[in-house]
């Protein structure tokens, strides 16, 4: 008889203590684990991100050595791609994805909890490179070759095992989102009644099926010039370091919309609930999505334009670029067009979200610049193209992953967030973001480079702008760990619907939501 | 798990598993494509077959010789006439300067590119020091041959191509052959 009660425990409560971490099955509880291990990362990829503002708060050298600088600029770009944004979109993959479409967990929970726990030790991996002899990657988290085989540190092969390792995790999170949304989801639900979330993530994942591996290539085929005597990017024996940049990129732009996929399907909940509005043009949000991943496959080089390309393949990178900017019109108009004449209402969600439509278009704006190609000979490796690619990622990705956490916050834990602390959250963050990237546009223009410790005095006063907007930023972020800690451990209790007028069935459900939901499939109409 | 979980879960490993070959394949594939359209400047690694001299006239072209040193590579190394002027459709022998000014044993490789790209498909070489790596003894010195030629259908618009030669130290490469090409010297000696 006992027997009999403790199995039926097993089945509807999470283990005591640690062990329920460890060895959770449970897409809630992995998601939790991916979403504090990405705010984690976060955090350390900022204070990285602070060392080098801080370094150039003003020109000539102060505060670290060059050495040092690039190291630091190294691991802030892999620990913010790799280790912040990618692992929390996974995380929040992870919570609503199963929620979404009416299943009641992942398809593969074993492989799930392995996804998840391998990350921590491929990125202790990495961060230990700092203390080695050497230091740690010191090549940008591009990782050129020669520079990161013939010119890297010993720590280089470390680095490689780590990015098999994440690689790894990312492939077969990937793998279990797809099982999941083409086998799971509740009887009625077909592929274009899916919430935008879930096509969004749908896209990403066979995205990340078909470039994670070719990044894998990229990096044993380094492991292979430098410890076995091969010659794939080593001139010498007859091979080519710009095949390096091909083979990156061909992983490296695909990769960079598997970091915004994800956040257009966030914004198109949030903007529709708080519009109180359908959203506008769902199946063009789809056809908008597909169409941008096919492209992402067909642009690479436009990232290589000054590397010594035929014209030919210039203005064809440069065409297909260009091409990109029309689906993503057509998704910001859909977005704009769901907000004319709604019931707006301005919670912290809504705000990152209108926030996100708005910076992420400014980041769009200056891509297109970029893709250009004779502007591009000027703008190449500048602090313009870091202007671009934070436009896009942080008011982008980032703050898309800050307005989820607010939207589905309430969901997740049952507790209301602190309206009056998220907008105070938000307003800090939307002016540091500004004042800390906007003005690298100029110093870019004037042609500041980029990956530099030490700059010429005319670039003086921006980058001071620059330092002091981005440690507002990192320090609101303090506040935004504040906010989510107080929100976990208590306040006001939220309605299972939360927010008024919002759709899908992860609103039917209680909040916080019991640990195994939609153990029956939900019937959808 | 049902069934179609079990598929999708099956096409999904083959396709990373796919995946990570294709990235290799792209070596052999960028190399194919760079050949055959002569981007990049890259030549064939290998002697071309001989080519008839055309008896059609052909047209003046001027060749410039360039020579590069990759980093740490201590010999001396240059074209010994940096321009000569040719006729397409006719071979030419041309040489580049080589010194081992270190006390070691050592062993080089030269890399050709061709400016414009456009020019490289219709460069023809029957012997070229680039083909083979270079053994100089310490102090030795060499005159390295290059027979070429451009054919006839070289684009109108070429009337100067720069043939550049990079020299890279590869001795750490051939280490084990060196200490035994040594050793049998020694007991000659």
């Amino acid at each position: 008889m006992s027997a009999v009660v403790e199995s039926h425990d097993h089945h509807h409560g999470p283990a005591k203590g640690i062990s329920r971490w460890l060895f959770t099955t449970n897409h809630k509880d992995i998601g939790t684990l991916y979403l504090w291990f990405s705010f984690a990362m976060f955090l350390i990829g900022g204070a990285m991100a602070m060392v080098i503002r801080a370094e150039l708060f003003q020109p000539g050298m102060q505060i670290v050595e060059p050495e040092f600088y690039n190291q630091m600029l190294t691991l802030h770009g892999l620990i913010m791609v790799f280790g912040a944004v990618m692992p929390a979109f996974v995380g929040l993959a992870n919570w609503l994805v199963p929620m979404m479409v009416g299943a009641p967990d992942m398809a593969l929970p074993r492989m799930n909890n392995l996804s998840f726990w391998i990350l921590p030790f491929a990125f202790g991996v990495m961060l230990s490179s700092l203390f080695m002899e050497g230091g740690a990657p010191n090549f940008g988290w591009t990782f050129y070759a020669p520079l990161s085989t013939t010119y890297a540190p010993p720590s280089v092969t470390f680095f490689i095992f780590s990015v098999h390792i994440l690689g790894a995790s990312s492939i077969m999170g990937a793998i279990n989102v797809i099982v999941t949304i083409m086998n799971m989801r509740a009887p009625g639900m077909t592929l274009m009644k899916m919430p935008l979330f879930v096509w969004s993530w749908l896209i990403t994942a066979y995205l990340l099926i078909a470039v994670m591996p070719v990044l894998a290539g990229a990096v044993t085929m380094m492991l292979m010039d430098i410890h076995f005597g091969t010659s794939f990017f080593n001139a010498a024996g007859g091979g080519d370091p710009v095949l390096f940049q091909h083979i990156f990129w061909f992983f490296g732009h695909p990769e960079v919309y598997i970091m915004i996929l994800p956040a257009f399907g966030i914004a198109s909940h949030i903007i529709s609930t708080f519009s109180r509005k359908k959203l506008f043009g769902y199946t063009s949000m789809v056809w908008a999505m597909v169409s941008i991943a096919i492209l992402s496959f067909v642009v690479w080089a436009h990232h290589m334009f000054t590397v010594g390309m035929p014209l030919a393949a210039e203005l064809f990178f440069m065409w297909a670029t260009m091409l990109i900017a029309v689906p993503t019109g057509v998704k910001v108009f859909n977005w704009v067009a769901t907000m004319f004449r709604g019931s707006i209402t301005y919670e912290t969600p809504m705000l990152f979200a209108i926030c996100f439509v708005v910076l992420f278009t400014i980041g769009g704006f200056s891509g297109l610049m970029l893709a250009i190609t004779p502007a591009d000979f000027q703008y190449h490796d500048t602090y313009f193209v870091v202007a671009h690619f934070h436009y896009v990622l942080v008011p982008g990705s980032v703050f898309s992953i800050m307005a989820a956490v607010y939207y589905w916050l309430p969901k997740w834990c049952g507790n209301m967030y602190d309206e009056r602390l998220g907008r105070l959250h938000f307003w800090l963050s939307f002016i540091g973001v500004n004042v800390t990237f906007f003005p690298q546009h100029f110093i870019g223009l004037a042609g500041m480079p980029r990956r530099i410790p030490d700059y010429a005095l005319q670039f003086a006063d921006w980058n001071m702008i620059s330092t002091a907007g981005a440690f507002l930023f990192g320090a609101s972020q303090i506040l935004f760990l504040f906010i989510v800690v107080k929100t976990v451990m208590g306040g006001k209790k939220a309605t299972p619907e939360v927010w008024e007028g919002a759709q899908g069935l992860e609103w039917t459900v209680d909040s916080p939501p019991p640990y195994h939901t939609f153990s029956t499939p939900p019937l959808v109409k | 798990m049902n069934q179609g979980a079990k598929n999708t879960l099956k096409y999904l490993g083959l396709a990373v598993i796919g995946m990570f070959f294709f990235s290799f394949a792209l070596v052999p594939l960028y190399n194919v494509f760079c050949e055959v359209t002569g981007l990049n400047g890259k030549i064939d690694l290998s002697p071309t077959k001989f080519v008839q001299e055309e008896p059609v006239q052909g047209r003046d072209l001027k060749v410039q010789f360039v020579s590069h040193n990759n980093e740490q590579m201590p010999w001396s190394f240059r074209p010994s006439a940096e321009v000569i002027n040719i006729t397409t459709g006719k071979y030419y022998t041309a040489t580049y300067f080589v010194k081992n000014n270190t006390d070691k044993v050592m062993v080089g490789q030269a890399i050709p590119s061709v400016a414009p790209s456009n020019a490289a498909a219709h460069l023809k070489k029957l012997e070229c020091f680039c083909f083979e790596q270079q053994r100089l003894l310490p102090g030795e010195e060499a005159y390295l041959p290059v027979k070429l030629l451009f054919d006839n259908e070289l684009p109108e618009s070429i009337n100067n191509v720069v043939l550049s030669y990079t020299i890279f130290d590869v001795t750490n490469t051939y280490k084990d052959e060196i200490v035994q090409n040594t050793h049998s010297m020694n007991t000659k000696s």
